[in-house]
């Protein structure tokens, strides 16, 4: 035992490798097989936590704080409030599947994908390097060349991705943000102007749950 | 390839001992000091409204955390019926977690000896160290989160959901300030950004980010770690009169005690890290006596300072509305951070560029908030004008009066 478990220490990247990569295969599988989607985005937190490891075993400490934040942090607990907010937090059940040759297509993709990831991994024809390249450096060069590449060879790439994601986060606060006026209400007493800025008032405050009470009848400006 | 500096080539019981026991104390301590900081500020809250406070356990009521601990401990369970029962247990695991793993890469002293080993007082130091600090923060959102979702009920749902989006929100403002400091110390690692702010100006007035950096990231920082702990005045998240409790009305007994733990033990580890970024940490005059001493007694007391700052703003501030929280942190802390950290950028560069940026930003910033109230009025005009063209009945919407 005692034996066992020295030659285990001598090998940490063995041992952290395999408890990560179990921690992400659970995950993934939670996932996929969690009839509760909340359940489901829990497992899926699991999974990036498992690959942060990874990163970390890799010796890409920025990556791994990415990786959470922005995945664990921001995105998931996003999908979390599209699933609480719009109440789809129940079991729910697949009694037919709408795509028909769903299950095969899907087998087909996860074995071409396997195909690849090995070629990947072993070969070198598909970018001249392998792709496990082993350490760039000792890990506080880590951040310090991530940034020299982003903001020198690749600078027009990142500004043209920061530009996208600028747009899409302008359009959607846009399409997002209507003004909406109670037509019939504001017509049934039309002296009191008082009541249409008082509409307009509690729909910024709440625009929620005022568009969702007029759904039926708005009126857009 | 992992170069965790335990394992690299040798590996010595020294080691791995010296790492136990910093884990341990740190805990400890940590544990520790959350039962004086509850009593601490009960009774300073108590004091402000004159009253006495805990006065019964132990001398001043000191242990007075520690009796309502154990009557927690004997409390009886409660797991509602209509609850989530995994999430519901593991919620306040999440929240603790995180509160006790920002703790970990703050330094609270300088380094010592101990049997040929060069100790930092500091659990870990990994190089991406500020940028651990942000992602367990943003992790410490899944705890309120699932507690309120998993509890069944609709006011906690509601907390939590205030709770998350609040966090979110103040997030945004916080890396940016963070983004500031990390810009003139050069790197992300703790240590280098307490090491970055030793020296002086003048011979006197210390070489801080609070100075280095102007007051206002400090100011933004301060207000985003409040609003991040959802601790007064920013503490919608369970608002008595709204919600019964917030996100854990459900919970009784230990878990609530978790919760409750979560909560004074972010307080510290956050002012902590406000010590760590904006006032140097450890940094301080070496006085008398045994020199490793005395940064562990300057961190301490900066740290003293922070949480009286929490008690007093809690005392003296009245909770915000849920409209003037968003806008606090969307359309004010942001803009000024982000406006912030490209003037600490520019000044890096040269003064000239740097003072040119100050100006051009107070021209925009002048000529943004007008061209916002502009639209806001011409919006007002367009819906009465329009509701005039297209009224089918006859007479006007009150334009006439």
């Amino acid at each position: 035992m005692v034996p066992l478990l020295l030659t285990a220490i001598a090998k940490p990247d063995l041992i952290v490798f395999l408890a990560a990569a179990l921690v992400v295969v659970a995950g993934g599988i939670g996932v996929i097989s969690y009839r509760n989607p909340v359940h489901s985005a829990l497992s899926l937190v699991m999974t990036m936590f498992g690959i942060a490891t990874l990163f970390i075993e890799q010796n890409a400490q920025f990556l791994a704080a990415v990786q959470i934040i922005v995945y664990a942090g921001a995105i998931v607990v996003l999908f979390l409030f599209v699933i609480m907010l719009l109440g789809v937090d129940r079991a729910e059940v697949f009694s037919r599947e709408r795509i028909r040759a769903q299950r095969p297509l899907a087998a087909v993709a996860g074995v071409v994908t396997l195909g690849e990831i090995l070629i990947l991994a072993h070969a070198t024809w598909a970018t001249g390097a392998k792709a496990a390249n082993g350490p760039i450096g000792n890990s506080s060069d880590n951040v310090f060349k991530i940034a020299q590449v982003v903001f020198s060879t690749y600078l027009l790439p990142f500004e043209a991705t920061a530009i996208l994601l600028v747009i899409a986060v302008l359009s959607a606060v846009y399409l997002s943000k209507r003004v909406v006026v109670n037509v019939d209400e504001a017509l049934e007493a039309p002296e009191d102007e008082v009541s249409l800025f008082a509409a307009e008032e509690t729909e910024k405050r709440a625009p929620k749950e005022q568009s969702s009470k007029n759904d039926d009848e708005v009126y857009e400006v | 390839m992992g170069q965790d500096p335990l394992f690299l080539g040798h590996i010595s019981i020294g080691v791995v001992l010296i790492v136990i026991v910093k884990v341990l104390v740190a805990f400890v301590a940590l544990m520790v000091s959350v039962m004086l900081m509850i009593w601490f500020e009960r009774k300073l809250i108590s004091d402000m409204q004159n009253r006495i406070g805990p006065n019964r356990a132990g001398p001043f009521g000191i242990l007075q955390t520690l009796a309502d601990g154990i009557k927690l401990f004997f409390k009886e369970d409660l797991i509602p019926d209509r609850s989530e029962r995994f999430v519901f247990k593991l919620a306040p695991y999440l929240t603790l977690i995180p509160a006790f793993l920002i703790f970990t890469v703050v330094p609270i002293g300088g380094t010592v000896h101990i049997f040929g080993h060069t100790v930092e007082l500091q659990v870990a130091d990994p190089p991406m160290g500020i940028l651990f600090v942000l992602a367990m923060s943003s992790v410490a959102v899944y705890g309120t989160m699932l507690a309120g979702w998993s509890s069944g009920s609709k006011y906690p749902l509601i907390g939590s959901v205030r709770a998350s989006a609040q966090m979110i929100s103040y997030e945004a403002a916080m890396g940016l300030t963070v983004a500031t400091v990390v810009l003139v110390t050069g790197s992300l690692g703790t240590r280098d950004i307490v090491a970055a702010q030793a020296g002086s100006y003048f011979g006197i007035i210390p070489k801080w980010n609070l100075i280095r950096l102007g007051v206002v990231p400090f100011v933004i920082f301060l207000i985003a770690v409040t609003a991040e702990l959802n601790r007064p005045p920013f503490d919608l998240t369970e608002a008595e009169q709204e919600l019964v409790g917030g996100f854990h009305t459900e919970y009784s007994s230990i878990r609530f005690a978790l919760f409750f733990l979560a909560e004074f033990m972010n307080t510290i580890t956050m002012s902590a890290v406000i010590v760590t970024l904006f006032l140097g940490g450890p940094d301080g005059p070496i006085l008398f006596g045994p020199s490793f001493i005395w940064p562990i007694i300057w961190f301490l007391i900066k740290t003293g300072v922070f949480l009286f700052a929490y008690v007093w703003f809690r005392a003296a501030l009245p909770r915000l509305r849920y409209d003037q929280l968003m806008d606090l942190g969307w359309k004010v802390l942001i803009p000024i951070s982000l406006a912030w950290l490209l003037l600490v950028g520019a000044m890096q560069i040269s003064k000239v560029y740097g003072f040119v940026l100050f100006a051009v930003f107070i021209v925009a910033g002048a000529a943004l908030l007008r061209a916002v109230a502009v639209g806001k009025e011409s919006n007002e005009v367009d819906i009465v004008t329009t509701f005039r063209q297209e009224s089918p009945r006859k007479g006007t919407l009150g334009g006439d009066q």
